[in-house]
């Protein structure tokens, strides 16, 4: 009677479960997020403390301030204040999109990189279509043809192109395919969509190129391992055809690896950025970084590295949490582990 | 040089491979295609380089630093054997002085975030629990600032260099270390041999570092050859910024910057010459490591 | 015309020293159940596949395979695809390698007739679920949305049993159906195949390393080793009077299921691996009757062997073949028998 009623019970909360262990292990998740985000925005922030000599004079180096600016400053950042408190005080600027004065452009700090972030956001966007069309395609085709001349050329190109620096890409693009051949314009944003886009093909394959080869090598591997499993036998041996099996079931389980190693990348393609906006001499946040640094101009500095220190936090959040629908098994696990 | 050269003994010894089981890395593949040549040209590489960086200033024909006025972009010729930048200062020894700084900052790079990483790794895999807990969640925070921000952090902080930029890249590339470490010594610690040690009576100090630590190294060491690669790639891009290594001091990152408007007026030669170096030293590196990996975890399987 | 049809297929890989099938011949009839019997690695598991027209990447094949006098060697991806959707289909060893963990149940049951019969996804699924009856599980409409992992291995051989049954196979192809599983479900697993088999009239091809089970389930048994038939006859022939060594020492390396429990009693040595070759008998490094001069030189035929004098009529006597030189000096059984019989004797 009791062990009826408990079977009952076990069975009614595995259905609510399933969903009930998700939002657990997603708010669990979510937590985890805010606690490194707050970690990573205090090192951050107290990194300002680990310059040699007094922070405002670091602040206003190169500068000749006056009595006032320097008054403002104290003011702004609490210097008087105890350290804990200049961080909340900090953070909660910070978290309304305050993120202080640039002496630079003499403008708030997320003007600046407002005005700055769509040229780079396109940027970026084109790379990782790029990476993700030819990048993931090749592997795809590597793998299919293991073993061929195709096989070959697609692994001498991760070879090479994992070694090959995004800045040697942008000169060699810049000579070859836009002095020489003038195919493409050398430098600059343009101006309208696609002036624009005729502009970020040259940065985006420059950019792309060494994580290009990362998720090439990652996908061809994941792809080889599905490949000899077991069940992909069996779907042949239904009489599926080779391209859904390879569509269902071989590129389907590879997804996995594929999108983790994006996510982890995301943080080495917006620094690189830096290299390819400057090689370019594009105006976007990854040039900004360096006229920044060249410039001296720390809150902006500082407020770049956030943002990228960010980015990645959240992204291979939002990779986590994706991940169970890639894989149910994870789910599973989380749901278990608790 | 040890292992290296061991593993190029190992390798003829070995019988031939039925197929290769593990397509793990693909440079395996392109190395069992050429049956080792391409290791073996790879170490040669690296060791040529090496003796380069060592004997640069008896290797180098002339001062890098010294600029020739009126005889910038000379071409290739008896006098410049790889022609002349803009300023005149002549490239081959601009390579080979560069060496030496191109080579010694990954060094220093490596050195420390290894040391630092197998001490790490050692000491929370030996502790285990909640320093174990602690520890992992600082190094998962390590992980979300890549190296080359961190570098240039470093030098938005206390200035232009190499000293900055290779410090915070040790701590950048730490976690990866400390992360292999603690993974290869959480999984040694369970076989016999320690437990034996520990029945002995030997100290714990003793036990990780003469018994366990010479067990695990051959793959620390591979994980560090590929760290080299990258950190060089860091630390170029870094003096390419023009944030690195400043002139007149010889670096392949800077004279890269230095060349690329000269690139687009038609004379590459003096940015292709570094640019060429880096992808090679880079591309060894890779090969290096990755092989020695893949004997390792073809040994273990 | 025989259901499925071996006809001297060869396969051999590159690089290897022996191919991995040597000419093997077999046929299982409409409606009958035949075994396959050998240790790992004697080519067993790549008969079956070549049944559907799976053979190993960059092999070459010699020979001839007919299902329903459709010959796989080198056909056309119409052909192998009529074959696999509508003649034969197979069950593998171990379900959690062969049911993909990401897809759900309902998919991995669905989705050959969806994609390949076009049949709705409506339709698919009520078909899914009358097979999932039909294998014993308990509750049908809720395995459909699970994944593999929610069930267990047993189940999931069911799943798999049912999912080899969606195109109405007539021949179905087991390899080692039970080996992944734990006893008590084994038992299970195997009768509803002989279910099946006997409800539906299905051709079965068991492929196994157990001889007993081979003899209980089906009515003749084909005995593999290094990728050659080395004997075949009726499951009571071989089971009471085996003339191959290697047969004979199958039977004694395995526990009887009936009768008293002796000292069980190895066959030395370790099969011979694709890396190896023997001008030979491939079996007469191991063999205890293994004559010097005869054995190690040439490589016996199979062929019928002169008549033993079995108590038994004559007239039960199927078609018995044994590859091996010494087949008419030696009758395994009653020597087995001994060395099984006289220890147990000794320890009671």
């Amino acid at each position: 009677m009791t062990a009826a009623l408990a079977t009952t019970a076990v069975d009614g909360a595995r259905r609510a479960g399933r969903f009930g262990a998700l939002a657990v292990s997603t708010l669990r998740r979510l937590l985890t997020m805010a606690v490194t985000l707050l970690v990573t925005s205090f090192v951050v922030f107290s990194s300002l403390y680990l310059a040699p000599g007094d922070p405002v004079s670091f602040l206003v180096r190169g500068r000749s301030p006056s009595p006032q600016e320097i008054a403002a400053i104290r003011e702004q950042y609490g210097f008087n204040d105890p350290f804990p408190e200049r961080y909340w005080h900090w953070l909660q600027g910070v978290l309304q999109g305050d993120l202080g004065r640039s002496y630079l452009f003499h403008q708030s700090v997320d003007q600046v990189l407002w005005s700055r972030l769509p040229a780079s956001m396109l940027l970026v966007g084109t790379a990782a279509l790029m990476i993700a069309v030819v990048g993931v395609g090749a592997g795809i085709v590597g793998a299919l043809r293991r073993g061929t001349r195709t096989d070959t050329a697609v692994l001498l190109m991760v070879t090479v192109g994992a070694a090959v620096p995004s800045f040697v890409a942008a000169i060699t693009l810049r000579s070859v395919l836009g002095v020489r051949l003038g195919w493409f314009p050398t430098i600059g944003n343009g101006t309208g969509l696609l002036d624009r886009m005729h502009h970020v093909v040259l940065p985006a394959i420059a950019l792309s190129v060494t994580f290009m080869a990362l998720v090439t090598r990652v996908t061809r591997s994941a792809m080889l391992d599905e490949l000899r499993r077991e069940h992909v036998e069996v779907a042949l041996s239904r009489g599926m055809s080779k391209s859904s099996v390879v569509r269902r079931h071989v590129l389907r389980n590879a997804l996995g690896p594929i999108v983790t190693v994006s996510g982890l990348l995301v943080s080495g393609m917006l620094v690189s950025t830096a290299i390819v906006e400057t090689a370019f001499g594009m105006s976007g946040v990854g040039s900004l970084l360096v006229q920044a640094v060249n410039e001296m101009d720390f809150q902006v500095v500082q407020a770049i590295v956030l943002l990228v220190v960010a980015a990645f936090v959240v992204v291979n959040t939002l990779v986590d949490l994706v991940y169970p629908l890639i894989d149910p098994r994870v789910a599973a696990a989380a749901g278990s582990a608790r | 040089m040890n292992a290296p050269s061991s593993t190029m003994a190992d390798r003829r010894a070995d019988p031939p491979a039925p197929s290769p089981s593990r397509l793990r890395l693909p440079l395996v593949w392109l190395r069992r295609a050429g049956g080792g040549w391409l290791m073996r040209g790879c170490l040669l590489l690296l060791a040529l380089f090496v003796l380069i960086a060592l004997f640069a200033p008896w290797i180098a024909p002339q001062d890098p630093t010294f600029g020739e006025l009126g005889n910038g972009f000379a071409g290739p010729g008896p006098d410049h054997w790889l022609g002349t930048d803009l300023g005149g200062h002549d490239t081959f020894s601009a390579l080979i002085e560069g060496t030496r700084t191109s080579l010694a900052g990954p060094l220093a790079v490596v050195l420390f975030s290894t040391t630092l990483g197998v001490a790490v790794g050692l000491f929370t895999a030996w502790r285990g629990g909640w320093v174990d807990t602690a520890v992992g969640r600082v190094l998962d925070i390590l992980f979300a600032f890549p190296a080359l921000l961190l570098a240039i952090l470093a030098v938005a902080l206390f200035g232009k260099g190499l000293t900055a930029p290779v410090l915070a890249m040790a701590i950048a590339y730490m976690p990866y270390t400390a992360r292999l470490v603690r993974g290869l010594t959480a999984q040694e610690k369970t076989r016999p041999y320690i437990a034996a040690y520990q029945v002995q009576g030997h100290s714990a100090v003793f036990i990780a570092f003469r018994r366990l630590l010479p067990n695990i190294t051959p793959t620390v060491l591979a994980q560090s050859t590929v760290n080299f690669g990258y950190a060089l790639l860091d630390l170029a891009a870094l003096s390419f910024l023009g944030l690195g290594v400043q002139p007149p001091t010889p670096d392949w990152g800077s004279m890269i910057n230095q060349g690329q408007a000269a690139v687009l007026q038609g004379q590459p030669l003096s940015a292709i010459v570094p640019a060429v170096a880096v992808v090679l030293v880079v591309v060894a590196f890779n090969v290096v490591g990755e092989n020695l990996g893949d004997r390792l975890a073809g040994r273990e399987s | 015309m025989p259901l499925l049809e071996f006809n001297d297929l060869s396969v051999a890989l590159p690089g290897m020293a022996r191919p991995i099938l040597n000419g093997v011949s077999l046929t299982v009839a409409a409606g009958e159940a035949v075994a396959l019997v050998g240790e790992s690695g004697s080519g067993k598991s790549v008969t079956a596949r070549a049944a559907l027209g799976l053979f190993p990447a960059g092999a070459a094949i010699g020979g001839h395979v007919r299902v329903d006098g459709a010959d796989l060697v080198g056909a056309d991806a119409g052909c192998l695809h009529e074959v696999r959707t509508g003649k034969a289909s197979m069950i593998f060893q171990d379900p959690r390698a062969g049911i993909n963990p990401v897809r759900r149940v309902g998919d991995f049951l669905t989705e050959s007739l969806r994609l390949t019969g076009g049949w709705s996804r409506a339709r698919a699924g009520a078909r899914a679920l009358e097979l999932l009856t039909a294998v014993g599980l308990p509750d049908p409409v809720r395995h459909l949305r699970q994944y593999p992992h929610e069930l267990s291995g047993g189940m999931l051989q069911r799943v798999m049993i049912a999912g080899a049954l969606t195109a109405e196979p007539r021949l179905l192809l087991c390899d080692e159906p039970t080996t992944a599983l734990d006893v008590t479900t084994q038992a299970e697993i195997m009768a509803i195949l002989r279910r099946l088999q006997r409800e539906r009239g299905l051709g079965l091809l068991l492929i196994t390393h157990d001889i007993d089970l081979a003899a209980a389930t089906c009515d003749r048994i084909y005995v593999m080793y290094a990728g050659r038939i080395v004997e075949t006859g009726t499951a009571t022939e071989l089971l009471t009077a085996p003339r191959h060594p290697y047969t004979a020492g199958l039977l004694g390396s395995t526990p009887p299921l009936d009768g008293p429990l002796g000292r069980l009693t190895p066959i030395r040595g370790v099969p011979m691996g694709l890396l190896e070759a023997a001008p030979g008998c491939s079996f007469a490094a191991r063999c205890p009757h293994a004559r010097p001069g005869l054995c190690d030189r040439t490589a016996p035929d199979l062929a019928r062997p002169a008549p033993v004098q079995v108590p038994a009529s004559t007239a039960q006597r199927g078609p018995a073949l044994v590859a091996c030189h010494l087949a008419d000096e030696i009758d395994g059984r009653p020597a087995m028998a001994a060395v099984c019989a006289s220890p147990s004797e000794e320890d009671r």
